[in-house]
């Protein structure tokens, strides 16, 4: 399982970290680059996590991965596959270069997220060079471990603003026996009212969109399980690449040209006028936008139902996350300050303040 | 070393001048239920580690948020340390008071506001107990999914504060993956979100930081925790072992088998005979360790798993493998597991529960160190063990009326659990830090990741009013614990002054 290429680089990237601390040089995180998209332009030299990379341990019986931040998303699938396990949180990758840190960083999940858990929900320990110049361990290999505050979570989403991720252990969990897509045409309104009952009851559903025309929905578990649902929901066979393309962006609906947002929102959010062309996603709780409208505009409506938006067409709008509220803003910027006193980890990434 | 509030090693408390802070209290807050007389401060002075107790220099009983909103303000001002708590069940003196300050009791903020079915979410006051939940989303045929033991009598803002477990997590999760909201007031009064009605919310992950932060962080005034689907059926498997090896080794093949049970858990046979006098569960008290296995889900599925695990435990060297036959039976075996404490209590004076987690393929190891501790302590030790996730519950047998057995089991569960940092596990998988397992922390973590952490306070609560002293042990505390355990003949943290 260990490539040529295994690498630990992780005196190099202390010692760059060091040097930007000694010299009050602010850095850009980068790993794939293939989300550099998100969140707001960011000033500084780059430091470079790619050459930090390999499989630490994989133990399948443990159900838990360890991988360097650096390693490629695509080396941890196919290492998993292997074994017949999986990652659920099922993290888009965007482009080839996708790593295991900008995975974490960004905290993206696909389409088994309602179901299964997030990028967060998967994390059980990281490794970190802080702000103060130290490579330090939190969290660690096992499922339940309440000792001290639980850094590696925060730092899930964090977008590199609060040090520089090293190394990251993941809840992994076996692939299902029997996997089945099915498309069943009805309007969005229809979906999410029936999806609203479905959610109720023990189906097998991992998966939920519907594009406009017709719900789409994925079905995993045992033989008995899928069986008994296909059964049940009718519908026709779905070619089950839509859920790839639908996670990397690349179904029609995401060549529009007009910018790109994605409301997160209460999961039985009914069926919102939107300023624009939309696809959902989540069973409802995601919902992606294409906009020419104003930031404010789709906030308010998201906020209006109990969600929030972002912009995740770059040179948007200054501010790509929902503004946070006068208390967290400052609690953010605070945790910043203690966190990376010098400013030096992606200053500005998600929030200028920040 | 004491486990009471020590300020030569834990740091300076502020001093409260108890007469002045009282009849600030009734002026500022009239309505709000102060308990301040030794009769009746006497039953907060412990939570559900008994051993320890401290009294409280004032206990409140709010009603209102906004009761808790001034006095945080309040006390904020006056720079009077506060310490939450909820139900008093926690098992690491989480909600150990005190003398020098607030213990708040959210106790009677016991409401549910809202079940909402079609949302699939519950919220609630932080004062509601564990399994009303799950109870008041029965009739939509929905579950909360966190079950620790204590569900009867623990609330939900001790089971957010502690990230409480139970014995279904490997399929599940913790408390943390089972919450979308939690409101709360700052140290200085102050209203605040974390965490949305959707899935995620903008910014740092300030819920997941929040959950298992013991009360160092703010007070929980409001929870919403997401509602599950009842699994249409449950079937339980007794599988018996001549080996605990044979046991745990029988569990990682269920998981190499591509199944993840809803529940998975492991006895020893001290722990096995003392359930079976208790309870009658039926289990074989020949045996040396069984594994209960629950399978849920949908029924075709659950079906099928059952025949594969019962396959893998014979594979694997089970001497029987016996499927509950009918509901009444799968309830008596849990009944068992779920009672192994008390039915320990009935064969000791007294017993002190640890809850180490250890990755699963060094359980034979660590259940041998264990053994060797015991016997070179002379007391037993009876073991329970969540199974499927790794988090083991040795209860260490002692009676705390002979003289110097409880620092036995102390010592003895001290070790236990540097043994499970060293096979990379961790101090507490479910009970949390608390004040129990402050010193432990010193195994777990380095200085400079104690720093981080004591970083992370700071952002959110400078003064060190909420909580003083648990969680997180000070440096020098640390350096006192260290020179009592050289390790090597090198002391950890030489660069610090000692006592």
């Amino acid at each position: 399982m260990h490539m040529p290429h295994d690498f630990d680089a992780s005196t190099a990237l202390l010692e760059q970290v060091n040097h930007a601390l000694n010299n009050a040089l602010p850095l850009r995180i980068q790993g794939g680059n293939s989300k550099a998209f998100l969140g707001r332009k960011v000033e500084g030299e780059v430091i470079d996590s790619r050459a930090h990379r390999g499989i630490v341990s994989y133990d399948p019986t443990e159900l838990v991965i360890t991988a360097r931040a650096g390693t490629p998303l695509a080396e941890l699938q196919a290492a998993l596959d292997e074994a017949g396990q999986m990652l659920s949180c099922e993290s888009p990758s965007f482009a080839g270069g996708a790593t295991v840190g900008g995975m974490v960083a960004t905290g993206l999940s696909g389409p088994r997220r309602p179901w299964s858990g997030s990028v967060r929900d998967m994390v059980l320990g990281t490794r970190l060079i802080t702000g103060h110049g130290k490579h330090l361990r939190f969290g660690g290999e096992v499922m339940k471990n309440v000792a001290g505050y639980d850094l590696s979570r925060l730092l899930v989403g964090s977008f590199g603003c609060l040090g520089l991720l090293t190394e990251v252990s993941l809840k992994v969990l076996p692939k299902p026996r029997q996997c089945l897509s099915l498309r069943l045409p009805m309007d969005a309104e229809s979906a999410l009212r029936k999806l609203a009952e479905w959610g109720q009851q023990p189906l097998p559903l991992s998966a939920a969109s519907h594009d406009g025309r017709a719900l789409h929905l994925r079905l995993e578990g045992g033989e008995g399980s899928v069986a008994a649902a296909r059964e049940r929901l009718g519908g026709e066979l779905l070619d089950p690449t839509y859920w790839q393309q639908l996670n990397e962006q690349r179904l029609a609906f995401f060549a529009d040209p007009r910018p790109l947002w994605r409301l997160s929102l209460p999961n039985n959010t009914p069926l919102l006028a939107l300023p624009g062309e939309q696809l959902i996603d989540w069973g409802g709780a995601q919902r992606w936008l294409k906009s020419t409208a104003e930031a404010a505009q789709i906030r308010r409506i998201a906020s209006a139902a109990g969600g929030h938006a972002s912009c995740f067409s770059a040179g948007v709008c200054d501010s790509p996350f929902q503004p946070l509220s006068a208390p967290l803003l400052r609690y953010h910027r605070q945790l910043k300050t203690q966190l990376d006193p010098q400013g030096i980890f992606n200053a500005g990434r998600m929030y200028a303040e920040v | 070393m004491s486990i009471l509030y020590d300020e030569r090693i834990d740091g300076p408390l502020p001093a409260v001048d108890k007469p002045a802070l009282l009849a600030a209290l009734r002026e500022q807050l009239p309505d709000l239920d102060v308990l301040h007389t030794q009769e009746d401060l006497k039953p907060y002075e412990c939570d559900g580690l008994s051993a320890y107790t401290a009294t409280p220099m004032l206990v409140v009983l709010p009603e209102r948020i906004e009761q808790v909103e001034r006095l945080l303000k309040l006390c904020y001002q006056r720079g009077v340390p506060v310490v939450a708590r909820g139900a008093g069940t926690g098992l690491s003196g989480g909600a150990l008071p005190l003398e020098q300050g607030i213990l708040l009791v959210m106790a009677r903020f016991n409401k549910i506001l809202e079940v909402n079915p079609a949302g699939r979410f519950a919220r609630v006051q932080p004062g509601v107990r564990n399994l009303a939940i799950s109870q008041a989303a029965a009739p939509h045929e929905l579950y909360y999914a966190p079950d620790p033991s204590s569900q009867i009598a623990c609330s939900i803002g001790g089971n957010v504060a502690e990230n409480a477990g139970g014995v279904h997590c490997l399929k599940y999760g913790l408390t943390v993956h089972n919450l979308l909201k939690v409101e709360v007031l700052t140290v200085e009064g102050e209203r605040m979100t974390l965490g949305s009605d959707a899935l995620d919310a903008p910014g740092f992950d300030l819920l997941a930081l929040f959950t298992g932060s013991e009360g160092m962080l703010g007070i929980i005034t409001e929870v919403t925790v997401k509602l599950l689907p009842k699994p249409q059926v449950a079937k339980v498997l007794l599988a018996s072992f001549d080996s605990v090896e044979k046991a745990g080794r029988a569990v990682g093949a269920i998981i190499a088998a591509g199944i993840i049970p809803g529940g998975l858990e492991m006895m020893d046979n001290l722990a096995i005979r003392a359930v079976e006098d208790f309870i009658h569960a039926g289990y074989p008290v020949e045996a040396e360790a069984i594994l209960l296995c629950e399978l849920d889900g949908v029924e075709a599925d659950v079906q099928d798993d059952c025949e594969r695990v019962r396959a893998v435990l014979e594979e694997a060297g089970a001497s029987e493998v016996r499927l509950a036959r009918d509901e009444a039976e799968r309830v008596r075996f849990w009944a068992g597991r779920k009672n192994a404490f008390p039915a320990v209590g009935r064969i000791s004076p007294d017993y002190y529960c640890m809850d180490g987690t250890i990755p699963r393929r060094e359980l034979p190891g660590v259940l041998r160190g264990i053994a060797e501790l015991s016997a070179e302590y002379g007391l037993r030790v009876a073991n329970v063990f969540h199974a499927g996730d790794g988090n083991m519950h040795p209860l260490i047998l002692f009676d705390a009326n002979q003289p110097g057995e409880l620092e036995r089991a102390e010592a003895v569960g001290g070790k236990i659990l540097e043994l499970c940092v060293k096979v990379g596990g961790s101090i507490t998988g479910e009970h949390g830090v608390g004040r129990e397992k402050i010193n432990q922390m010193c195994s777990q973590f380095n200085s400079d990741e104690l720093t981080l952490f004591h970083a992370v306070k700071a952002a959110f609560d400078p003064k060190g009013l909420l909580n003083p002293g648990k969680n997180i042990p000070t440096l020098h505390r640390c350096a006192e614990f260290g020179a009592m355990h050289v390790h090597h003949g090198q002391l950890p943290f030489p660069d610090l002054e000692r006592f």
